[in-house]
């Protein structure tokens, strides 16, 4: 049987769909589709992808206007009587066909202080942690980094706040280091001011769209926003801090 | 004149996967500047598939181990034709470089009083493998590149190496393109690391991703170095076989960790059928032993689903060929059956496997909690690659470091599984250390701007032509033809009958041609690597052809037999004057006698 794919095609400064057709088989997902219709008809068609198995984030689209990543997105899943529309993520600029530049995520991530351990347990130089103490952090660092969460949320999306919220990738990321048993940094004042969580109204789009099911907002991002509460509106603790400062 | 950008670093590496990027953090903080190429985005190498963990003798879990048992364990593994200072330095190594990664955050599954926990793993006597539930490769990449981002070092997304340069006999820097715009760009570097993966893309069905073109194999094999033990290639017992799709998508030896047995149509465990005689007094007599092993006995040994991956995978092809085989072509991989052993079988399968339990539901439909698993041998790894120094892994050209995968030396002729994320991160620091060294004590050698030229021409060609062969297709052909004729089982006719193919394909990229502009152009950036492809692929087949006995990775029909003759060298590659690939045989160094001890004292 054949489908018919409608595919972004184009430069940085526009792009219109363009139709293919193409042989759909048992077990395909969108990925092949694409792979397909390059080497058939548009060997210029531009995709990222890698490892085709959800692990490492790289072939992130909106399918059907679904940010989804097209090598776990069976088409079986999906209506193909009809056009299928495939675009490239919209939170960032678009470069050519399915790619968009997401440098900026690489730029955000450099500014988060860096994982900063306390001194070894033991005399080895190595550390004691139980596992139930690292099972939040090891939910976070599932994380494949494909953007998705960025490209859902709508501060990034329909309001463009690039320059004043990290969105919620970086949030997971700093939860990550802020929950990591051994770390000793403290990121709440950059959280407040510099990475704008205050920008988050918790819609959890980011949480819906994630391929490794990671609960972006109930594990990472609201407890961030408590802990930035907790330090800096929190009116008994203003008092413990004014008195201390004297 | 080309129009290219021109960059300078003291050490440029290419490649960003494990070996890569810790390399580049090595070299860095030895104070030189530094440059880290990445064929892909940053932190999407190959090294994210990995699953099931870096083997490492930290005795977290059984304290008989230590870097003893881990050398001999390596060496039987790799049939004894390993380098085997490498395999040393690894065993002794790999514990201080799995620590160093919790200090940069890593955060490793625990066990009960709070140390790394490890897991047993085919081939390794103890449980020994440090891992993140079956996702380690990810948390790999990630410590690394999250602690590389603070060093200073410049990263170069997105960009492919076309040629490495050279002054006189001295490497000096690489050509490359950038993949957004296809502008070219020639790197000046005092010193060059090649950390370049896998060549898994010269096979039909592998699990490795459209970066595995053995690029750094080829690069240095065209620069004049030395490539050894390219015969041996590791095809993965498990790989997925339904859908047609996901064919060759890596299911982890963790799973058969975790106590998944393997059994054919007739529902039969076959494993226990072939068990080799160097390791028949370290299986398990029954069925009963095996799963009392994965479960932590320390007076039990080990099931024969974790023998070593070269024989689980000819086992498994043999019983596909007899006709045993499940509905898909492979056999069947069960981990459901624990829940006759195990209360919460599927909760403990879900925590221990995530993404296997993952990858099985979203595209096979398929629940590995309830129902077993099809699965076949796919082409995973090489063990073969650049010919390096022990101790600094500088290649044959002076300027020139390899590590990592494409790298050879420590596997033999098969690696064990969870020795590649360890040898990433000890000859990835060794590299970087040693490159760094070098380039504090050379300068900057001389741009040969005629070889620049040449390349450009030659890189440009295809969008020249009109009519050509489309790159895709090449690639494809390419692929089925050594699925068919170069794969798990060999014969010297139907290798010869490669080497033939090989010429004809050879001439195809000559003709291909490329449509569209040269922006971010997929069928353009296929058809350039074509050339490294074809290389590794003729690599691959002549020394196939010249190891006449069967070891490890590599299984001749008509050399069943290991010949003790072949364990004295390993074949070597090199481009001579005219161009044409030339095979020798480099003796292997007699081991001191204090190894050899340690192997004897081992069993």
């Amino acid at each position: 049987m054949k489908a018919t794919f409608s595919i972004r095609r184009g430069g940085a400064t526009g792009g219109d769909l363009v139709d293919y057709q193409t042989e759909v088989t048992e077990g395909m997902v969108v990925l092949d589709a694409v792979h397909q219709i390059q080497a058939e008809s548009a060997p210029d068609l531009a995709c990222r992808w890698n490892c085709k198995a959800g692990k490492c984030g790289s072939c992130s689209a909106e399918i059907n206007g679904m940010p989804k990543l097209m090598c776990m997105t069976r088409l079986d899943t999906i209506d193909i009587t009809k056009p299928v529309s495939i675009e490239p993520m919209r939170a960032f600029p678009p470069l050519k066909d399915l790619i968009s530049d997401v440098k900026w995520n690489y730029e955000v991530k450099k500014r988060i202080k860096k994982f900063n351990p306390r001194s070894p347990d033991a005399e080895d130089g190595t550390w004691r942690m139980q596992q139930s103490d690292i099972d939040r952090v090891q939910e976070f660092r599932k994380c494949i980094e494909c953007y998705l969460c960025q490209d859902v949320c709508h501060v990034l999306r329909d309001h463009a706040k690039h320059e004043e919220f990290i969105g919620p990738r970086f949030l997971v990321y700093t939860a990550a280091l802020e929950m990591h048993p051994l770390d000793t940094e403290n990121r709440t004042e950059e959280l407040k001011d510099a990475f704008g969580i205050g920008y988050c109204n918790i819609t959890k789009c980011c949480t819906k769209v994630c391929p490794e099911n990671i609960t972006i907002t109930d594990n990472a991002i609201i407890p961030l926003k408590e802990r930035v509460v907790d330090e800096h509106y929190d009116p008994l603790k203003k008092l413990v801090k004014l008195f201390r400062r004297k | 004149m080309t129009d290219y950008t021109t960059f300078e670093h003291d050490v440029l590496v290419i490649g960003a996967g494990g070996a890569g990027l810790r390399a580049a953090i090595e070299a860095s903080a030895a104070g030189v500047k530094v440059g880290l190429i990445c064929k892909s985005l940053l932190g999407k190498a190959h090294t994210v598939m990995a699953e099931g963990g870096m083997a490492a003798a930290l005795a977290n879990v059984d304290d008989r181990d230590n870097w003893k048992v881990h050398f001999s364990d390596t060496m039987r593994g790799g049939q004894y034709v390993n380098n085997w200072r490498m395999a040393e330095l690894h065993a002794k190594e790999a514990p201080d470089r799995v620590r160093e990664l919790e200090a940069w955050g890593a955060v490793f599954d625990r066990t009960k009083d709070g140390r790394i926990l490890q897991r047993n793993f085919g081939g390794h006597r103890y449980p020994r493998l440090a891992h993140v539930g079956d996702r380690t490769g990810l948390e790999l990449i990630r410590t690394l590149q999250d602690h590389g981002i603070h060093q200073g070092i410049d990263v170069h997304m997105e960009v492919t190496v076309i040629s490495l340069l050279k002054d006189a006999d001295r490497v000096v820097g690489c050509f490359a393109y950038e993949r957004e715009h296809g502008r070219f760009r020639v790197f000046k570097a005092k010193a060059v690391i090649l950390a370049t993966g896998g060549v898994g893309r010269a096979y039909k069905i592998t699990s490795n991703s459209w970066e595995g073109t053995g690029d750094g194999h080829a690069l240095a094999y065209q620069a004049g170095a030395e490539l050894i033990d390219m015969e041996f290639i590791q095809f993965h017992p498990t790989g997925m076989v339904w859908p047609p799709s996901v064919r060759g998508i890596l299911v982890t030896e963790g799973v058969r960790g975790e106590g998944g047995i393997l059994k054919n149509s007739e529902g039969k465990r076959f494993m226990f059928d072939d068990i080799p005689d160097n390791y028949k007094d370290q299986t398990a007599k029954d069925a009963e032993e095996g799963w009392r092993y994965t479960q932590g006995d320390k007076d039990a040994h080990r099931p024969p689903e974790l023998l070593t991956r070269d024989h689980v995978a000819r086992c498994i092809n043999r019983e596909v060929k007899a006709g045993r085989g499940s509905p898909h072509g492979g056999v069947f991989l069960d981990i459901a059956w624990i829940k006759e052993k195990l209360p919460n079988a599927a909760e403990h399968i879900k925590k221990k496997l995530p993404s296997m339990y993952h990858q099985f539901m979203q595209l096979a439909n398929l629940d590995i909690t309830t129902t077993p698993m099809e699965v076949g041998p796919t082409t995973h790894y090489i063990m073969g690659g650049i010919r390096v120094d022990a101790d600094t892994q500088a290649s044959t050209l002076p300027g020139l470091f390899a590590a990592g995968e494409c790298a050879s030396g420590i596997n033999g002729a098969n690696r064990l599984g969870g020795n590649s994320l360890s040898d990433l991160i000890v000859f990835g620091k060794r590299a970087g250390e040693y490159a760094a060294q070098f380039a504090k004590e050379n300068g900057h050698g001389a741009i040969d701007d005629s070889q620049v030229e040449r390349e450009t021409r030659r890189a440009l060609e295809p969008f020249d032509r009109e009519g050509g062969d489309n790159p895709f297709n090449i690639q494809h052909d390419l692929q089925d033809m050594m699925q068919r004729l170069v794969g798990i089982v060999r014969t010297e006719s139907e290798m010869a009958e490669a080497l033939g193919e090989l010429q004809k394909l050879n001439e195809r990229p000559a003709h291909s041609s490329v449509t569209g502009n040269i922006d971010f152009n997929p069928g353009w950036h296929t058809a350039l690597d074509l050339r490294n492809l074809l290389t590794v692929s003729e690599a691959i087949t002549r020394s196939a052809i010249e190891r006449k006995e069967s070891r490890g990775g590599q299984f001749r029909d008509d050399f069943p037999n290991k010949d003790p003759e072949f364990a004295k060298f390993n074949v070597a590659v090199r481009q001579d004057a005219e161009g044409q690939m030339q095979i020798s045989h480099e003796p292997i160094p007699e081991i001191p006698a204090e190894l050899k001890q340690v192997i004897e004292e081992m069993g």
